[in-house]
């Protein structure tokens, strides 16, 4: 059996899996570099409680970039998840006041998913165009939060008698509870990508479409799964961020979509789809909290950090380019 | 067998890539007006050899001579300079712009302030396409063309640089063969005109048909030069792969059994009507005609990717309704479609995924997918099909194209259906591998599978065949038996001229 193309192209391959592992230690060792450079600047960084406070506040992007994941390995794109996020949290706090929170909670996670429904037919059944789709609803929801809260700042009356901000701001055997809440949706959901039926179809889908028509998968079907699950993410998302503040404007959800978008592209999914991983993902999303977080220790304006996010990021893309053509440079223009 | 000076050398061309040596010291050269055709098995080097002719590699050692003086090729513009026109076996051509524009692309004849001068454009290439005996003007769009207009844009493309050299790499792999025809007759124009031609193609009859000389690669190193009028099929397959085949013909042992799928005048809009045949179990049915005929049409109506019109599909005696390939699957009925590469694979998975993919909901241990019932599936049909991969990790876009067909074919094997079938089954696909995959198909008929073989290869038709069905357009002209048929009367059926026994 072992004939001479074989033999060579094992060799091939461990050279092509030692440049593809550089490649994503590329990213790592950046990022370590990194928290060395900032640790020294502000030792402060790497305490536990500046950790904790990182990984609490990347909570939100990180629970909606979850199911963004699902959504680019199936090779489409979610621009609405900002200003969807936004209408889940008004609509929950407005129903906290009326239903009581046992009830708002359901009824918003509801809502929302209906959003994600709508979406995920018009991608998946209707095959239009996942960019044009969802930068459409990312207007579109933002018209219907405005209309629903009439124009105004949503509150919750009672702040101190009800449970409600046990998601966003609860303390479990000394972790905040959004940290256990994105931890657990992480192992599900990761469980759920990368050892399930659903998960391999999703894969394939965005991997070769066609093929995956050709072998029996219902295209349609694993496209509007993973918007429902993008949105099912999203409802959690403004869960959180409505028990955190237990009052909110209706924008705020505005420009995360390229927070979360960023998140999945530095975990390395590829956005011709078929190609990341929940784990990954999650790699991405504290490498971001923790490089805005640095931003702002060593003394630099928040605003800058909307710069440095995207240099990161085009860093990575281009890295990442580079290990599968094995040059910086494309030879042929 | 003039001994010109050749027009093009290459001298012990060595190319390594990390982990593999793709060129292993190749001489080859081509004199001027001579077809000089370049064979090998798919990974024996031809493209490597062409990349670096073309500029887009650089060679480790060796050199390039053209017209006796060395030349180096940085890059594909050099090449072009250096009168090097390579014409793609994948098509270049930007879908959206008019044929004239792509001919030229890049090169757009200029008026003052830089403003392109349309007139002088469609003049030129209005009488390159007239050379060429096309019968589209310059200002069509490209996209409105089939697949063997396009490659004639690219002949275009290189007839307006003053070419030494062309390179046709697998030219004829999407030809009828009427246009077949006409591309033979524009490489001997070229070769009149004194340009010397390297032709890369995995088919023999044609390369015996028009080439002067046949050089073959073996494992990225050259194995010698034979003149085409003194050689003979078997001694280039015997350098090529280093063993002799067995392509013995006839040999189709029919033990049908009942009969497994029956179709009953099937319609579908205007691609095909009235479309009537039986498959037995234990027999290779093989679909014959042209482009266009409507033999993949057919088998997509099979395997629910179409509705039909008119007609009844029964399985096993009983009628099914087969609207989505997932009612097919349920149904027992499997489809290795013509396009491996944009049906057949997931290039980017691995191995076992790819295999496994139609099966994957059923290959559960509680939510989750079994990892080991899938691995042994795929060393099963691995061993059974003789599928050479390092690994089930390996990513199938690295391996061969005989050795993705195998993958498709064991993906469909492993759903154990009732009739499998097999569209082009091995095209785009080296000698050696071929073969393989014929006996392969034998095998399992042998083993009582109703197979369905659609091909636009009659030697391959010919060979697995035990009952040939011959499309025209649509409808069914003639079924032949195995042991009735001849080439005559099937190209006769194929070509629409009615009657059976009109001598050619």
């Amino acid at each position: 059996m072992t004939d001479t193309p074989q033999k060579t192209s094992s060799g091939g391959l461990n050279k092509a899996h030692v440049a593809q592992f550089m490649a994503r230690q590329g990213i790592l060792v950046a990022f370590i570099l990194f928290i060395i450079v900032f640790t020294m600047a502000n030792p402060r960084f790497l305490a536990v409680d500046n950790i904790l406070g990182v990984i609490r506040s990347s909570t939100i992007i990180g629970v909606m970039a979850l199911g963004v994941t699902f959504v680019v390995i199936s090779g489409n794109l979610d621009l609405s998840v900002g200003s969807m996020m936004s209408f889940s949290t008004i609509v929950v706090l407005d129903l906290h006041d009326k239903l009581g929170p046992l009830l708002a909670i359901p009824a918003m996670f509801g809502m929302t998913m209906c959003l994600g429904a709508f979406i995920g037919f018009l991608v998946g059944y209707l095959r239009l165009n996942s960019l044009i789709v969802t930068l459409g609803m990312l207007s579109a929801i933002h018209g219907l939060t405005l209309t629903y809260s009439g124009g105004k700042n949503m509150d919750i009356a009672d702040k101190e008698g009800t449970w409600f901000d046990v998601f966003g701001q609860g303390v479990v055997f000394g972790l905040p509870v959004p940290i256990l809440i994105f931890g657990l949706l992480a192992l599900v959901l990761g469980l759920l990508l990368a050892r399930t039926p659903f998960g391999r179809q999703v894969y394939a889908v965005g991997g070769n479409g066609t093929a995956a028509t050709f072998s029996g998968i219902r295209r349609a079907r694993v496209v509007f799964l993973c918007y429902l699950m993008s949105s099912f993410c999203v409802a959690f998302a403004g869960m959180l961020q409505a028990s955190r503040s237990m009052g909110s404007q209706n924008t705020v959800g505005q420009g995360l979509e390229l927070e979360v978008l960023a998140a999945v592209i530095l975990g390395g999914a590829s956005l011709m789809g078929g190609s990341g991983a929940i784990y990954k993902t999650v790699i991405g999303v504290l490498i971001l909290g923790f490089i805005q977080n640095g931003l702002l220790l060593v003394g630099l304006e928040f605003y800058v950090q909307f710069v440095v996010t995207w240099v990161i990021i085009i860093l990575a893309v281009w890295l990442d380019v580079a290990a599968k053509r094995g040059k910086l440079w494309s030879p042929i223009a | 067998m003039t001994e010109q000076k050749p027009v093009l050398r290459l001298e012990g061309i060595v190319k390594t890539f990390p982990g593999v040596r793709a060129l292993d010291g190749v001489d080859f050269d081509v004199r001027p007006g001579e077809v000089h055709a370049l064979m090998g098995e798919n990974g024996a080097g031809k493209s490597t050899l062409m990349k670096v002719l073309a500029g887009m590699h650089q060679p480790n050692e060796g050199r390039i001579l053209i017209d006796d003086k060395p030349v180096v090729m940085t890059n594909p513009i050099a090449a072009k300079e250096n009168g090097v026109i390579l014409i793609h076996q994948e098509l270049s051509l930007a879908e959206e712009m008019t044929v004239a524009e792509n001919v030229f692309l890049g090169e757009l004849p200029r008026k003052r302030f830089g403003l392109v001068d349309w007139k002088t454009l469609d003049d030129r290439v209005g009488t390159i396409l007239k050379q060429l005996n096309c019968d589209f003007g310059p200002r069509t769009r490209i996209g409105s063309l089939s697949i063997a207009k396009k490659q004639m844009c690219e002949i275009a493309r290189a007839l307006t640089h003053s070419a030494k050299v062309v390179v046709f790499d697998e030219p004829t792999a999407s030809l009828t063969d009427s246009e077949k025809v006409v591309l033979f007759d524009i490489i001997k124009d070229l070769q009149k005109d004194g340009v010397g031609i390297i032709y890369i193609s995995h088919r023999m009859e044609e390369t015996f048909k028009i080439t002067d000389r046949i050089s073959v690669l073996r494992d990225g190193a050259y194995r010698g030069t034979l003149n085409t009028a003194e050689t003979t099929e078997d001694e280039v397959t015997h350098l090529m792969i280093g063993r002799t085949l067995d392509t013995s013909n006839g040999t189709n042992v029919s033990n049908r059994g009942e009969v497994k799928l029956s179709v009953r005048n099937l319609s579908c809009g205007n691609l095909f009507h009235d479309i009537s045949f039986d498959v037995h179990a234990g027999e290779i049915v093989g679909f014959y005609g042209l482009v266009g005929a409507g033999r993949t049409e057919i088998a997509e109506t099979l395997f629910g990717l179409r509705r039909h019109s008119h007609g009844q599909i029964m399985l096993d005696g009983k009628e099914v309704t087969i609207n989505s390939p997932v009612e097919a699957i349920a149904n027992g009925i499997s489809l290795v479609p013509e396009s491996r590469k944009e049906q057949g694979l997931v290039l980017g998975m691995n191995c076992r995924d790819n295999m496994t993919l139609p099966q994957i909901s059923d290959l559960t241990q509680g939510p989750f997918v079994s990892g080991g019932a899938e691995v042994d599936i795929y060393k099963d049909y691995q061993k059974r099909l003789e599928i050479k991969a390092p690994s089930w990790r390996s990513i199938v876009g690295n391996l061969s194209g005989g050795n993705q067909q195998k993958i498709v074919i064991g993906k469909w094997l492993s759903m154990k259906p009732k009739v499998l079938i097999v569209d082009e089954p091995t095209r785009g696909i080296d000698v050696g591998s071929k073969s393989e995959i014929h006996n392969l198909l034998r095998e399992l008929a042998g083993q009582g599978y109703a197979i369905i073989v659609i091909s636009s290869e009659m030697p391959e038709v010919l060979r697995v065949s035990d009952r040939i069905v011959a499309m025209y357009s649509g409808r069914i002209m003639r079924t032949f038996s195995a042991a009735e048929v001849t080439e005559d009367s099937l190209i006769h059926a194929i070509s629409g001229l009615g009657g059976t026994d009109a001598a050619a």
